[in-house]
């Protein structure tokens, strides 16, 4: 995304300008919940207790923000070859079909230290296929990848549904879902982690896999600021006439972006489906793909952000659900909110207060602006 | 007979179950041909259908209700406007947040003010839109093949129905007839010759910002004052997304936006009257797959397979003025 703006040191760049975005998302939050009638300094402090109080509230902040940094990975890593993935909803709804598959089949006869590798590979698999086809589309007929991974996430829904009330329920049930898995597909808990410092955890459903997250965020960033194929990515993100002239092909770059996104957003199914849940059931993603597009905006596409982003999104998830113990007027709701006005403030109006910041920082400092920059950059 | 009848029910609920399909398309339409990409419809449309419900629960009148729907969804509609026309932020993420924004406001704001769960009171009659029963309809109700399709399939549905079937002539006309129809494409083609004629690029896309709020608004107003009788939570349950389907599909035309609505809203009320019963020659069909027909024909159709698709050019991009 090329910014017509002139340059501002990195600091106030990745640093000053998102927290002013985000503290604005969150004053307009405040307004809410003064309208529903309730006080929200009292809100910010149940919320933050709730996700940090305890040992528990700390592993479930984690294990949700889990989830929210492999959604949140996906929806940048086709960012930077600037596509826009509404898609990583289904891509980790269909993701679970692949574990459930996986699953299914092995967890009686594997342990979960065998098991867990092919799930990995089958969630990633089916989550990647799942952006491959509207990738193929946007490079090969120009059908425009949002309105595509929209329809896909509709058919994903529709697919799934057809198979939890159809062939993955086991005879005899009600409940659209699979089976619970066997002990060979659950994942080993991490809260000993949190008890070594002390801290008591009854029960949370803190894996595994958030270890993978910070290993696929780690991942993520060798891939798009030290490979060739990440600086391919990039340059066509910005622009995709420079990308050609290089000889970058266009259909490849497309489709391998949208496929290490989809990927990765299969690979959130393996935390609430393996971690949590142990089975695959109606709309478990619930919402979570979406969530990835707030963070992907407020980490900036960098996975340091994103893992940030993801943590404070978790908090947001784990202390919003204290908050509505608390503050009955208060439901889990207002996350869907926060995140709306985080989307809102940290994305789309994202450059609402440079120029002012801009005109600030070139009265106190020129140089620090380089104000031969003003000129504009060009296309 | 039987089968008569029952093609002419399969119709009606087809009519009654695109009229929300159409008034969000058509408002997609004028926002998309000013070259703004609008996947806030579902948004919008929610937000209309909470405030239309409250206000007409609250002051005992429809017509307050949809003034509130209307209103309340021009402002949303005005929010997307600011950040993707005078901040020129990414018109698709700015939509997917009016989206969250609409849903979970329409939630919280509903339990505090109502305690009911997210839902609003049940409107009583007199404070939703009823059924406009045309001269003669009973009269003719027994008379074979003509009874049966005036009365059930012309006459007898509120007046939101017939305004919004109304809008299709009235978009052609607004579209291909008038000085800012014409302007308004132009806009979603070129802005820069437009900027160029001494005309605000902004201005004329703020306008057609608020016309497709207007038309959002009477989509949510039907959903909850006409085809519900109050607001429920999440009730827009992709239809917004349905109506930008079915505006790719209808490539940018009013007339064609009418048929592609019909067709979409065809496919549900079959599924509705199917429920697993087998169909001649296919078999059982299962009602997800007629669920997802209209996603599936929108991906076939942007692939180019039936036909080609072809947006307004200027679409997604913000317009900046040369410096």
């Amino acid at each position: 995304m090329s910014t017509p703006y002139a340059k501002l040191p990195a600091w106030a760049d990745y640093g000053l300008i998102p927290l002013i975005n985000l503290s604005v998302a969150f004053i307009v939050a405040g307004f809410v919940v003064m309208l529903v009638g309730e006080n929200p300094f009292r809100a910010a402090v149940i919320l933050v207790e709730g996700a940090f109080g305890r040992g528990t509230g700390i592993a479930f902040t984690l294990f949700y923000a889990t989830t929210f940094i492999f959604t949140g990975l996906s929806v940048a890593v086709a960012a930077h070859c600037s596509l826009f993935n509404i898609g990583t909803e289904g891509q980790a709804y269909i993701g679970g079909l692949g574990i459930a598959l996986v699953c299914l089949s092995l967890d009686s006869v594997m342990p979960w230290w065998v098991i867990f590798p092919i799930a990995i590979v089958a969630a990633a698999a089916f989550g990647a296929l799942w952006g491959l086809i509207p990738a193929y589309l946007q490079a090969k007929r120009g059908s425009h990848i949002v309105i595509t991974t929209i329809m896909f996430n509709f058919i994903a829904a529709s697919v799934m549904v057809y198979l939890l009330v159809g062939a993955l329920k086991p005879a005899g049930s009600q409940a659209p879902q699979t089976r619970n898995f066997l002990a060979g597909a659950e994942l080993p808990k991490l809260n000993w982690v949190i008890e070594l410092f002390g801290a008591k955890i009854r029960s949370a459903p803190l894996n595994i896999c958030f270890l993978l997250a910070l290993v696929m965020a780690f991942l993520v960033w060798l891939l798009i600021w030290r490979t060739r194929l990440g600086y391919e990515m990039r340059t066509y993100g910005h622009s995709p006439k420079a990308a050609r002239y290089a000889g970058i092909s266009e259909t490849r770059i497309i489709i391998t972006a949208m496929m290490i996104s989809g990927a990765l957003a299969g690979m959130m199914a393996l935390n609430p489906v393996m971690g949590d849940q142990h089975n695959v059931a109606i709309d478990f993603v619930s919402g979570a793909g979406y969530v990835g597009i707030a963070v992907a905006l407020m980490g900036r596409l960098h996975p340091v952000g994103i893992v940030l982003a993801a943590i404070l999104f978790g908090m947001l998830y784990q202390g919003g659900a204290e908050l509505a113990f608390e503050m009955p007027a208060i439901s889990r709701d207002m996350i869907v909110i926060i995140q709306g006005l985080v989307i809102l403030f940290a994305g789309a109006l994202e450059h609402m207060f440079r120029p002012y910041i801009q005109a600030l920082f070139a009265s106190v400092s020129p140089k620090s602006v380089g104000m031969q920059a003003v000129k504009g950059t060009g296309a | 007979m039987d089968m008569f009848n029952a093609i002419v029910q399969v119709l009606d609920s087809t009519i009654r179950l695109s009229v929300p399909l159409l008034l969000a398309c058509l408002a997609g339409l004028y926002s998309e041909r000013a070259g703004i990409f609008d996947i806030g419809l579902e948004g919008k449309m929610l937000v209309g259908a909470f405030a239309g419900a409250s206000a007409a629960a609250v002051f005992h009148s429809a017509l307050i209700g949809l003034g509130t729907a209307i209103l309340i969804s021009v402002a949303f509609a005005l929010v997307h406007g600011f950040a993707s026309i005078t901040h020129r932020g990414n018109q698709i993420v700015s939509g997917v947040a009016i989206n969250f924004i609409a849903a979970g406001s329409t939630i919280i704001l509903g339990q505090a003010w109502f305690q009911q769960g997210g839902r609003t009171p049940a409107l009583q009659p007199g404070e939703r839109f009823e059924a406009i029963i045309w001269p003669g309809a009973e009269a003719i109700r027994d008379v074979p093949i003509i009874g049966p399709i005036y009365a059930e399939l012309i006459s007898g549905h509120s007046i939101l129905v017939y305004f919004a079937f109304a809008m299709v002539p009235f978009t052609w006309w607004v579209l291909f007839r008038t000085r800012f129809g014409l302007r308004m494409r132009a806009v979603g083609e070129n802005p820069a010759a437009v900027d160029t004629a001494g005309i605000s690029v902004a201005w004329l896309r703020y306008r057609a910002l608020i016309c497709t709020g207007i038309l959002t608004g009477v989509a949510g107003a039907y959903l909850s004052m006409v085809q519900n009788g109050g607001f429920v939570k999440d009730m827009t349950a992709g239809k917004g997304y349905i109506a930008l389907a079915a505006l790719i599909f209808a490539k940018w035309k009013p007339v064609n936006a009418m048929f592609a609505c019909l067709l979409f809203g065809f496919l549900d009320a079959a599924s509705i009257r199917l429920q697993g019963s087998p169909l001649p020659l296919v078999g059982k069909v299962p009602a997800q797959f007629m669920q997802a027909l209209p996603y599936v024909l929108t991906v076939i159709l942007l692939a180019g397979f039936i036909g080609k698709a072809i947006p307004p050019r200027a679409g997604g991009v913000p317009y900046v003025k040369e410096r």
